[in-house]
């Protein structure tokens, strides 16, 4: 049976360049109890299609400039508003990427659980809360009676993202929108929520649509495949045969796009002198009054010429080990770079180091100056650690960019004139500005798309293999880890839990941790 | 929570001392004194009333004996109005301006609060570009050119009010409320439509309408406690700049507060008098600012678990 056909759907925004078309002609028909995966990248138009449908466009500066969505008789497109609503969080329910911020922090989670039945199903409160009980139970909540009356920042990220689910489900809908509900979340925590959304969707014979980046989750769920590249559908079919055959151009980049397999030719020498040795390194922060152990007596190598991979779920302290070892947060301990220590040094002492050691974050958009021209973001290590100066810093900042693959023409341009990609291909020539010996790479590809994933770790690969770098790859992603890295340490909780050859550890996990992560990441 | 309140009052002790001082010592080098006027008074008379009220002491044990009386809630004697206490006169004037300031403040929440959300449900719209100017051209506006603009409108070319007074004639207290409430209304009204615009763009709004709610109850139940919590901050400061600005509103519409009991004190030199309203209106300002952190923190639920208590 049908549940919800939608033809030609185009979608526009008004922007200072006048009317732009987010969506164009998007025809799609899903059945009940069928997952339809619609993939690709940021910006192709995947939410906004199903935001159209929903009818939380906000016009102006949306506008929804043809074609319809019928569901349950009901064209959603051309209807009233009332009529609308009346199906919105009724019929068809929606969950979202980031459950941190999507639940009222304001309002206790009971309270937001039963507002659609309170106000699409007139139920009492008491009724109401009843069956969120019962629902807050089937979605895996502990102690529901009590957790009803607790707040959100109570609760942690899969948990919300539970409450959400629940809410999405309690007025019985038809249809469920998973707009990339897992993208925020730990691996572990992924899983479990992808399994429960695949037990309620067999149970309760929900039609989903599942909007995501990352095909390697809509593999295991899906029973159509939508592809979207700039507004526009470039494939649709059977699931299979999307993924295992696909036709367009954009869907075979985008299926080689995703990391497989092991690195080619991992660096494997005898016994090497270790460039950085980190010996019982402790962090700790003050939370709340409290003394809080982020790192807890970590000890490893860094061997030269390699890239060390450090995974570990969001909270295990793999960016503060990172940062210790740079000396950006006060750590005890011992950090041995070729014979010196780290954690004794004054900041003085530190200068002459700090150039052997350079950093790339997560987000590029956050990590380059605004109002910094690339030559400036580029020119300006060169300078203060006097690597360069007048006409040999021009030639050196132009260097700098065909090392990253920028054209040279582009130097004169500010940070916002750049995509996710080019603007980490600046942030990762600012580190490599210095001529360093060691980078501490902290998420640099968690961020992007990923065909741009992809040209990221290509590109650190090449200067690492050039420079003979070493490098602390920071990671929640295994297949990245596994595909880029010679070794790899793993952390939970603040202790280093297991460390070895990557190819070793993924054949055979021996910590309980690691074999639960990698498990995971299988799906 | 208890403790953050008990630690707030500990800490306006030192605050409290320093305005004291700072204050006890400026009126005391500010030229001429409490018996200086347009004859000459005697000398001998002179020293006379000097010894009656202490001023014939050395300055630091004046300054000791005012913090003694202090203590013990003891403001002295007024030396301009014979007989009088300062804290009889402070009980005479506070409940007029008290009066004053509370019907300000609900005058600046109505007309502000709801300008300021009716600007952010439709943001740069007519309704918004109207409400945000005469926003502005209220806070630009002194109350001094406000009120008897406002005296010279609804008092004598419509004749709707009285132009002065307080509590003697029906009605006479809505233009001094409303003038000195205008400004802070202004502000008010700028501070809600910058939250209102903040939280609407949340993510848990578009949970909210994604739920399929009706706006009326997105925009007041899920946006509005989040939206106001700018506004219920400079609730705290806001009265305290009623209570110590509301002197001009007096002085316009003839009105026997405490402002004006403070600024002719000012004038006179009246060394307790000054005194005695500033300790009063500083602690009164103390008090302000930490109720409004506590509401603020009452309505924010993670900064209220973070004091203690749920």
């Amino acid at each position: 049976m049908t549940l919800l056909t939608v033809n030609n759907l185009s979608t526009s925004f008004y922007t200072r360049n006048g009317l732009t078309k987010a969506v164009e002609d998007v025809s799609f028909s899903l059945d009940a109890g069928e997952t339809l995966a619609i993939v690709g990248e940021s910006g192709s138009g995947k939410s906004v299609s199903c935001y159209s449908i929903m009818g939380l466009i906000p016009c102006p500066p949306g506008k929804i400039e043809s074609g319809s969505a019928v569901f349950d008789g009901v064209d959603l497109l051309n209807c009233s508003d009332d009529e609308i609503r009346a199906v919105r969080g009724n019929k068809i329910a929606m969950i979202f990427q980031d459950p941190m911020t999507c639940l009222n922090p304001y309002l206790t989670v009971g309270e937001q659980l039963i507002e659609p039945l309170i106000y699409h199903h007139k139920v009492s409160r008491s009724e109401a809360k009843k069956k969120a009980i019962e629902l807050m139970t089937e979605v895996g909540i502990r102690s529901p009676e009590t957790n009803f009356n607790a707040w959100p920042h109570e609760f942690s990220g899969g948990m919300r993202q539970r409450v959400m689910i629940a809410m999405a489900l309690i007025a019985e809908p038809k249809l469920l929108i998973a707009d990339e509900p897992t993208t925020a979340l730990d691996v572990t925590i992924q899983k479990q929520i992808l399994d429960l959304v695949a037990e309620i969707q067999k149970k309760r014979d929900l039609g989903i649509i599942f909007i995501s980046h990352d095909l390697g989750v809509v593999k295991n769920l899906a029973d159509k495949v939508l592809v979207m590249k700039t507004g526009h559908i470039v494939e649709q079919g059977n699931a299979q045969d999307v993924l295992e055959n696909p036709q367009h151009e954009y869907t075979q980049k985008l299926l080689a796009a995703i990391p497989k397999g092991a690195k080619e030719n991992p660096k494997a020498e005898e016994n090497p002198e270790p460039l950085i040795q980190v010996k019982n390194l402790v962090t700790e922060f003050n939370v709340n009054g409290n003394r809080f152990r982020a790192v807890d007596n970590v000890n490893f190598d860094i061997l030269p010429k390699e890239i060390l991979g450090l995974v570990g779920e969001s909270g295990s302290g793999k960016s503060t080990i990172g940062r210790s070892i740079l000396r950006l947060v006060d750590a005890q301990g011992s950090v041995n770079y070729r014979g010196d220590e780290l954690l004794s040094k004054n900041p003085q002492q530190m200068k002459p180091l700090r150039r052997k050691m350079q950093m790339i974050f997560q987000d590029p958009y956050a990590s380059l100056n605004p109002r910094m021209t690339i030559y400036e973001t580029l020119a300006e290590p060169m300078k203060l650690h006097g690597i360069a100066k007048g006409s040999e810093l021009n030639q050196a900042v132009l260097k700098l960019m065909d090392d990253v693959g920028l054209a040279r023409a582009f130097v004169k341009k500010y940070p916002h004139e750049f995509s996710g990609g080019q603007r980490q291909r600046i942030a990762i020539g600012r580190a490599i500005a210095t001529k360093p010996e060691f980078i501490v790479a902290d998420e640099p590809v968690s961020a992007l798309d990923v065909t741009i994933q992809k040209q990221i770790l290509e590109l650190i690969q090449y200067l690492v293999d050039k420079h003979e770098l070493s490098m602390l790859f920071i990671s929640h992603d295994l297949a990245v880890v596994r595909k880029l890295c010679d070794r790899v340490i793993v952390l939970k909780h603040g202790e280093l839990v297991e460390s070895g050859n990557v190819e070793a550890l993924w054949q055979q996990p021996s910590h309980v941790y690691t074999q639960s992560l990698l498990a995971a990441a299988m799906h | 929570m208890l403790r953050f309140i008990l630690s707030r009052l500990l800490q306006a002790i030192p605050v409290l001392l320093v305005v004291i001082t700072v204050t006890f010592f400026l009126v005391r080098f500010a030229p001429g004194g409490p018996f200086d006027g347009e004859r000459k008074v005697d000398p001998s008379v002179l020293k006379a009333l000097e010894a009656q009220y202490n001023l014939d002491q050395p300055l630091m044990s004046q300054y000791f004996s005012f913090l003694g009386d202090l203590v013990q809630g003891d403001l002295g004697p007024s030396f301009k109005y014979p007989g009088r206490s300062v804290n009889e006169l402070i009980g005479a004037g506070f409940p007029i301006t008290a009066e004053l300031g509370i019907y300000a403040i609900l005058v600046a929440l109505l007309i502000g609060a709801i300008a300021g959300v009716f600007s952010a449900l439709k943001p740069n719209s007519a309704r918004d570009y109207i409400s945000m100017s005469t926003a502005m051209i209220g806070i630009c506006m002194p109350a001094f050119l406000l009120g008897p603009l406002l005296i010279l409108i609804f008092g004598i070319w419509l004749e709707w009010l009285p132009v002065s007074g307080w509590g003697d004639l029906p009605g006479d207290k809505i233009l001094p409320s409303v003038t000195l409430g205008a400004v802070y209304a202004a502000y008010v009204a700028r501070l809600s439509r910058g939250g209102m615009l903040e939280v609407l763009s949340q993510d848990y709004i578009r949970t909210a309408r994604a739920k399929g709610l009706p706006e009326h109850v997105v925009i007041l139940k899920h946006g509005l406690r989040a939206g106001m919590l700018p506004v219920v901050a400079y609730l705290g400061p806001a009265f305290a700049g009623i209570l110590s600005g509301s002197f001009v509103i007096e002085s316009v519409f003839q009105i026997q507060g405490l402002g004006r009991f403070y600024v002719l004190a000012a004038f006179n030199r009246d060394y307790t008098l000054i005194m005695g309203c500033t300790v009063f209106l500083a602690t009164l300002i103390i008090v302000f600012n930490l109720l409004s952190d506590v509401l603020s923190a009452y309505l924010n639920p993670r900064l209220r678990s973070q004091l203690g208590g749920k």
